[in-house]
């Protein structure tokens, strides 16, 4: 990250220091002189709070660790122990857990964010590639993270998602085998789970900062889409962003606070509450409420892919789903290449807009589908829903580039907040002529 | 490359003319405005019209498929949703009422505790319901726990203390199991948070604003209640179960009516009516589920009026700060 | 600086120094809780009430280990001449002197014979091993430390005395480790 550092030390030992080892100088030029467009919206804080919602996860999980046992005998009760007789251990314990599905939410409001101001086009490609890798390691961490607990969701979880591999034809069994340990789900499943999920939120933190660094080459996108022309566009991260970003933090952490000390038990399972019992499946088995929409996918697929008017089989329904499952994350890899327009945000596109709408609304019922039993009508909703998922990356996105009329759009983010300056009637043209009123 | 603005080609037209620039920019900004409005109100109408167009589908979408999923006849339980009471430690500010996971305690050592245990939980936790040392010491003593081995090497019977676990009728599941016909009556210690009935849509979505968690005791009451209604014609219920349309994974259990009037002997004269063994063994069970609830929720309470003083600190200090900037 | 510019300054810096000391309060808060779990937690807590011990069976000269708070506790019942070799033993014997008398319990209405002390020896915690001769009472097996039939330090690197637990007599015949009294 070279480039134009104003960073200047004054003391002895900083100029010391700078020679050596220029920390201080990286951390003044990423969070401090760092400019940003200066009209970011409220959904541009989201990086950040997910930046300290993985810290936290990663302080809460080290701590309630000393706590828990990684045994199939005894990983339920040391939850339990650790909620009740531990000091803070039941607020701990229930961050953790909400702080994963906080951190989801986070996360999904940051992939719309990015969805709609078309955060992935040119340049930013290997900026959105690093976010869809982060986002797969989150959710190997969170499925991994809630086997731990070892109640009769964890264990039908751990039963159903490991199951995924053994569709791989030919030597599926044998990989679900060395990714249990064993034949069943059991002791060494848990152990194998734990390390890993100890593991991943590091490497998840090794992603984001090759997440950050490519952002901080690139800079930031912004609500109109053009990019940074001029000082007059940008202002320094500190104080702007700085407070900005902690004035969301501090509201995200009340909501997250809300469920956390109010209804702790809101977006988990009651039969989580169980003892895993490798003989007894609950009624319903169903994932957290992040994975529904994935969830929804694999069960839609329940036919085989075959040649038609043959009796030969060439993807099963089993396999059929989990390709469908996973593909529904890998096209999420090639988005910066199926969007064909050359304008970014969806502010002045007025039918990717529609579009895009139309896709969360979609979303958001796949995963009210995904937590239906795969019975009756639910069954055509889901393979319904599940190919409008695919048609949105496969079909709209690549010819909304061709059939849009986009709409004009400014020419420097200064001259689009003027605009809105304007637009809302206040100060009349006052700031135009003269160089806006930025600090530093 | 870093983002900062010198590495950038400057505007072409700032860079050809400044004057020119400003004109450009100042009929730019005026005509982008008046479009801008227009085709804001057609995108807003535009967008209004879809997502009123897909509610309704999904309206339409749900309502079949309920309809769908009443023909088809797979059969959902519980029958009926369970009854909602209003309790002492629901809502915000709840609280625990010690006299009443007292008679809890009572029922559940006189009656329940003959088939369920409850082994999460120590007789030292006792203290939460105001016992002092020496009756949680005389309570733990009715019991005799295995301990050992001594220096003998042999294992001895000794009256249970304070810091043992609440002893179990039966030794182990199995035993447990085979004692009550193959059905294993469940343990106590979390049952509360370990049932809950769906609450279905929408009312899962009210349920956040009015901090509804009281879905596994409003079901224990509901069950342990339930068992005078008769079951309606066409429904069978298989040999040695109890009809209950409460019960959450069948219309039968096997789990006789526990509790009938006059079944335990209240001292703070309160009604000894099943309505009332029901509703304080169902309070005491929440407690054993999570004894910290009242203290989380009087902590959660502090926490949150200490971030929302803080959010409108930061709101007035960022607004102070940003004010000199166009945004 | 006209005075409405000053209130403006005033309240300013109020608002700043409240921000900040509000991000202090929030910060202190999310540590506490992380630091504050890592004390014994309630079941330690309870394991670690104090323990009874049954002395009738042990004779003159024998010395039991008891547990409490899963750390090993000395009782040795002394024998009338280990008792008169420590009254008499000199102050320039031991390190950290206390008079034998202040180390030597007894039941209440029962003779004075009892040495109840910590099993750890006070210098990194090793378990000494009885010594069944003479005037010294235990040997550290890991740096050689001695300790006389009372526990207190005559050689070798340990800086104090092995230290009494809180203890009391219920009777005769029965000890209480873990509290003052019974």
């Amino acid at each position: 990250m070279s480039g134009h550092s104003t960073y200047n030390p004054t003391s002895g030992i900083g100029k010391w220091m700078d020679a050596r080892l220029p920390l201080a100088r990286l951390v003044h030029d990423s969070f401090v002189s760092y400019p940003v467009p200066r009209n970011l919206n409220g959904f541009y804080t989201f990086g950040g709070i997910l930046m300290i919602m993985l810290v936290s996860q990663i302080i809460t999980g080290v701590v309630i660790a000393m706590h828990y046992t990684s045994d199939a005998a005894t990983a339920f009760e040391s939850v339990q122990l650790l909620r009740r007789d531990v000091a803070y251990g039941g607020t701990l314990q229930a961050w953790h857990a909400v702080g994963a599905s906080m951190f989801f939410v986070a996360v999904y409001i940051h992939i719309f964010r990015g969805l709609y101001y078309g955060s992935y086009k040119e340049p930013r490609e290997v900026l959105w590639i690093l976010g869809v890798v982060i986002y797969l390691l989150m959710m190997a961490t969170a499925f991994m993270g809630y086997v731990l607990p070892w109640g009769q969701m964890s264990y039908w979880g751990a039963q159903v998602i490991t199951g995924f591999f053994s569709a791989i034809p030919l030597v599926g069994e044998t990989v679900r085998e060395y990714l249990l340990g064993g034949y069943s789900v059991g002791s060494a499943t848990l152990n194998r789970f734990f390390s890993l999920h100890y593991l991943l939120p590091f490497m998840i933190a090794g992603v984001v900062i090759l997440h950050v660094w490519a952002l901080h080459v690139t800079g930031q996108t912004n609500p109109t889409g053009v990019e940074v022309k001029s000082k007059q566009d940008v202002i320094p991260f500190t104080p702007y962003a700085t407070l900005k970003d902690a004035l969301a933090l501090v509201l995200f952490m009340a909501l997250m606070c809300y469920f956390v000390f109010f209804l702790p038990d809101y977006l988990g399972h009651a039969d989580n509450y169980i003892p895993a019992d490798p003989l007894k499946t609950p009624a319903h088995i169903v994932p957290e409420w992040y994975f529904l929409p994935f969830y929804a996918i694999l069960r839609a697929i329940d036919f085989n892919i075959g040649i038609p008017f043959t009796d030969i089989v060439l993807i099963d329904s089993k396999l059929g789903g989990v390709l469908a499952m996973f593909g529904a994350i890998v096209v999420l890899f090639f988005v910066p290449w199926l969007d064909t327009s050359d304008v970014r945000s969806a502010n002045y596109r007025p039918l990717y807009k529609v579009f895009f709408w139309l896709f969360a609304i979609n979303a958001v019922f796949l995963g009210y589908l995904g937590s239906r039993p795969a019975e009756g009508i639910w069954i055509p909703l889901m393979k319904a829903t599940t190919f409008w998922y695919f048609a949105h990356f496969l079909i709209v996105m690549p010819l909304l580039g061709f059939f849009e009329k986009p709409k004009p759009r400014p020419a420097s983010i200064t001259d689009a907040v003027l605009g809105k300056a304007e637009l809302s009637g206040a100060s009349q043209l006052a700031g135009s002529t003269a160089a806006p009123e930025t600090k530093s | 490359m870093r983002p900062s603005w010198p590495d950038r080609p400057l505007h072409q037209k700032q860079k050809a003319n400044r004057q020119d620039c400003c004109q450009s920019c100042i009929t730019l900004v005026a005509q982008f405005s008046i479009e801008r409005l227009n085709s804001m109100k057609s995108i807003v109408s535009k967008l209004l019209a879809a997502a009123t167009a897909s509610i309704v589908a999904a309206g339409v979408f749900l309502g079949t498929a309920f309809a769908a999923e009443e023909e088809g006849g797979t059969a959902h339980y519980p029958i009926k949703k369970p009854r909602e009471q209003s309790w002492s430690f629901g809502g915000p500010f709840g609280k625990w009422d010690k006299g009443q996971l007292q008679r809890g305690l009572k029922v559940y050592t006189e009656v329940c505790a003959a088939c369920h245990s409850m082994n999460l939980l120590s007789y030292r936790n006792l203290a939460d319901l105001g016992y002092n040392d020496d009756q949680i010491k005389a309570y733990a003593a009715e019991y005799e726990v295995t301990d050992g081995p001594n220096d003998d090497g042999e294992m001895f019977e000794r009256p249970a203390r304070a810091t043992d676990r609440f002893k179990g009728p039966y030794a182990n599941d199995k035993e447990a199991a085979s004692a009550n016909g193959g059905a294993l009556p469940p343990d106590f210690s979390l049952l509360a948070k370990a049932r809950a009935p769906e609450r279905g849509f929408p009312t899962f979505i009210f349920d956040i604003f009015t901090m509804y968690a009281e879905n596994g005791p409003d079901y224990i009451y509901s069950l342990l209640t339930g068992y005078p209604e008769e079951p309606p014609e066409g429904v069978e219920v298989l040999e040695g179960l109890y009809y209950n349309p409460y019960f959450v994974a069948g219309n039968a259990l096997a789990m006789a009516p526990p509790l009938s009037e006059e079944l335990v002997e209240y001292t703070d004269g309160s009604p000894q009516t099943v309505e009332q063994y029901a509703k304080d063994v169902s309070a005491f069970m929440m407690w054993a589920a999570e004894p910290g609830l009242a203290a989380r929720k009087q902590s959660g309470f502090i926490v949150l009026l200490f971030l929302l003083i803080f959010a409108g600190l930061l709101y007035f200090t960022k607004k102070k700060v940003w004010a000199d900037v166009k945004h | 600086m006209s005075e409405s510019d000053h209130g403006e300054t005033n309240r300013r810096d109020f608002l700043y120094i409240a921000t900040g000391a509000a991000g202090v309060v929030a910060v202190g808060g999310s540590v506490w809780p992380l630091v504050s779990q890592m004390q014994p937690n309630e079941r330690e807590k309870a394991a670690g009430a104090p323990v009874e011990i049954d002395l009738s069976a042990i004779e003159a000269g024998q010395l039991i280990t008891v547990v409490w708070r899963g750390a090993p506790y000395f009782i040795r019942k002394l024998t009338e001449s280990e008792i008169k070799a420590a009254e008499d033993a000199g102050q320039a014997e031991f390190r950290d002197f206390q008079p034998a008398d202040e180390r030597i319990a007894a039941p209440e209405g029962g003779s004075k014979e009892w040495t109840i002390v910590a099993a750890n020896c006070t210098h990194l915690g090793c378990i000494p091993t009885k010594i069944d001769t003479g005037f010294e009472g235990w040997i550290c097996p890991c740096h050689g430390s001695k300790f006389d039939v009372t526990g207190r330090v005559t050689k070798g690197p340990a800086p104090i005395n092995l230290p009494l637990p809180p203890f009391a007599f219920a009777d005769a015949d029965r000890l209480i480790i873990g509290a003052d009294k019974a």
